[in-house]
């Protein structure tokens, strides 16, 4: 059982919906982002996703393609990513850490050696969003079997015909892309969300979690209303790009996390 | 694998899109039902004797193919050794060899029912000839370009937005031709429903490398027919320049099993293949990675980001090149070398000089390996190189380069 698996356990009990938050690691800079991500478990986060940086993040929006670059040009690399969770750890052993980003720095680390590195730092799962289930054999299969959670996506476009191929090898939780596009599109609609939950619920019974699109405390209540969580990352990352205090920032995470807690 | 165990290098990619290590589908989920349904209808189409029938009725009427071959007499004088012909694909409608591969693909589009056709272009020359066939089918077209690329390219853009496409400048990253494929992507991700990517080159998610290569290699079985008219045999040598590579892709595939044919693609070198990585010869100074959507060499940093290229010519600045021949150059099944910004300027101008051809300076850079290599090889020897682009859209850069000042009325030497 990771951390995911018992924190999902958790919030059953407790009948809470789960509220995750994602940051870009090294953004603006390594000790700013450390101080946020550090803040996040006391602001109601249940799941820490926290952003590799990319040089090219095909499938975000400009806000978290300026959070990647601004973080790049601060020196943020893979290694002090890896420190980010390993400082939260020594804090906290309890909130989940999944690490989302691109294959290439993962590829280019080598993927063994990633995973042993990221499985000793206190990562739990992984979304590496250009690694369908055609390529399991890359990253996916190495990563369950060293204990590490590898979380899908799916989408829109994800049919009938291809959710079980999209399922088969997911474990922690599904993660809904509610819109088709980049992070930060136009928000989803709770009505429209609805059946495409319970058809992916349907097929699995792992928590399925409602992502791109959910920018306020209203919205995350009700996507998290019709799911069993909701995300919330480039409305977070907009306000860090702003440059505004940490403590602001927090602020604004808390009152996402009580709308999502409400549903 | 050892090349003699292998009988033919003609059978990629596998099932799963891949050339030996490279190539394969790395995309998000929202994009892979999209390109499994593009190869199913890709599969079909292949094998359909009216698909190929509508390709060739429009590379004949429509393209004037087959382009010409073309041998360089006072080229090959003037270089003293090896018998240069030039494969006259610049010579297509539109400039160069990209259109033959956009007709493919928008044929195929029309037959999946889809009605927006979006694409990156470097250098303007796919943007321009997916503008032209969009135009003459009447379909909405988006083109993106790096804003550094709509800057030093601005005859293209001028052209794309005539043929009645929407050109969106991209200013992302450093502007170039990767950021372009980036958004793209983006646009693709969003659009699903109704609009097809054309992609330019030999890259991408499976199918796209092989779809391409298959559309451009026209450009060597033409080759290949033409010199066994012309000489009764097959060149010695074939050479193409290589930014994606579908230029050379499409003169190579063809000859992959003759043995006895030596090939060579250029790549562009900038100022020189250095550490400080100011140039885009990634298979000479780059190492495997994943990229918008394939395996294959880059150029990165030892975290795995990706390194902007440099190089003169837009149309060679992508710091990829398509997996087939990432998988080519692994095998030894063919040669790669970088030529430098200012080794294709002087090709460029020996050109324009001794045969009346003004390149693109895409081609000036296999044209600056083949005044390398010509003079040290016998007068037998056959050369075969693929002038794949004409130079007009590239006078001004040239003019720049060499200080040439073209803002005046008349245009005046400032040196």
């Amino acid at each position: 059982m990771t951390r995911i698996d018992a924190k999902f356990a958790d919030l059953a009990a407790k009948g809470q919906k789960a509220f995750v938050a994602y940051v870009m690691a090294g953004d603006p800079n390594y000790d700013t982002s450390l101080q946020i991500v550090k803040g996040l478990p006391d602001a109601g986060v249940d799941i820490i996703e926290l952003g590799l940086p990319f040089t090219d993040p095909m499938a975000d929006g400009s806000t978290i393609q300026l959070a990647g670059q601004r973080a790049l040009e601060g020196g943020m690399t893979l290694d002090q990513t890896l420190q980010i969770a390993r400082e939260l750890r020594k804090e906290d052993d309890t909130t989940p850490i999944v690490m989302m980003g691109y294959y290439n720095p993962i590829y280019s680390r080598g993927v063994d050696t990633f995973l042993a590195q990221a499985k000793e730092a206190g990562i739990d799962g992984l979304i590496i969003v250009d690694l369908p289930p055609e390529e399991d054999d890359e990253l996916c299969i190495p990563a369950q079997n060293a204990g590490l959670n590898f979380i899908r996506l799916a989408t829109p476009t994800t049919d009938e015909k291809r959710l079980p191929k999209v399922l088969q090898n997911t474990s922690g939780f599904v993660y809904y892309v509610s819109v088709t596009g980049t992070t930060g599109a136009a928000a989803a609609q709770a009505a429209d969300v609805a059946p495409e939950v319970a058809r992916i619920k349907a097929s699995t019974d792992l928590p399925v979690i409602v992502g791109f699109g959910v920018r306020d405390p209203q919205t995350a209540e009700d996507i998290a209303g019709v799911a069993d969580g909701t995300v919330v990352g480039s409305a977070i990352v907009e306000k860090i790009g702003k440059g505004e205090a940490v403590a602001d920032v927090l602020a604004f995470v808390k009152t996402l996390a009580d709308g999502a807690h409400r549903a | 694998m050892p090349e003699d165990l292998i009988n033919s290098f003609m059978t990629g990619p596998d099932e799963k899109g891949r050339f030996g290590d490279f190539g394969g589908r790395f995309v998000s989920e929202t994009l892979m039902p999209l390109i499994l349904e593009l190869e199913e209808q890709y599969e079909h189409a292949k094998t359909d004797d009216a698909f190929w029938a509508e390709m060739h009725d429009l590379w004949t009427h429509y393209v004037g193919r087959p382009s010409p071959l073309y041998f360089a007499e006072r080229l090959t004088e003037h270089l003293g050794g090896a018998k240069i012909y030039l494969k006259r694909d610049e010579l297509n409608h539109t400039g160069a060899h990209k259109i033959n591969n956009v007709l493919g693909q928008i044929i195929l589009a029309r037959r999946m029912g889809k009605t927006r056709i979006i694409a990156e272009t470097g250098a303007g020359q796919h943007g321009v000839a997916t503008a032209t066939v969009c135009a003459k089918f009447g379909l909405k077209c988006v083109v993106y370009m790096g804003a550094h690329d709509v800057e030093r390219q601005a005859p293209n853009v001028f052209r794309m937005k005539l043929l009645g496409a929407e050109v969106i400048p991209v200013t992302s990253g450093r502007g170039t031709l990767k950021d372009a494929m980036n958004d793209a992507l983006r646009d693709w991700v969003t659009n699903v429903r109704d609009t097809f990517y054309c992609i330019g080159t030999v890259a991408g998610p499976h199918p796209y490398p092989a779809m391409v290569r298959d559309f451009q290699a026209i450009i060597g079985k033409e080759a290949k027919e033409q010199m066994q008219a012309a000489e009764g045999r097959l060149p010695d040598t074939i050479i193409a320049a290589i930014g994606g590579g579908s230029n050379a892709m499409g003169l190579f595939f063809p000859f992959l099993d003759d043995k006895e044919v030596n090939i060579i693609g250029v790549e562009a070198g900038g100022k020189g293949v250095n550490a400080k990585m100011e140039h885009c010869a990634s298979l000479t100074g780059g190492r495997p990675g994943v990229l918008h959507g394939n395996r294959t060499y880059l150029l990165q940093d030892d975290d795995g980001q990706i390194l902007e290229g440099y190089s003169i010519s837009a149309g060679l600045d992508y710091p990829g090149i398509g997996p087939e021949h990432s998988w080519l150059n692994d095998i030894g099944r063919a040669q790669y070398v970088s030529i430098t910004d200012k080794e294709a300027l002087e090709a460029f101008q020996l050109c324009c000089t001794t045969e009346g051809i003004i390149p693109a300076l895409e081609p000036s850079h296999a044209l600056a390996h083949v005044m390398k290599i010509a003079p040290e090889l016998p007068a037998d020897h056959i050369i075969c190189m693929n002038m794949c682009g004409r130079g007009d859209k590239d006078i001004f850069t040239v003019a720049r380069h060499l200080g040439f000042d073209m803002t005046g009325p008349e245009g005046r030497n400032v040196e």
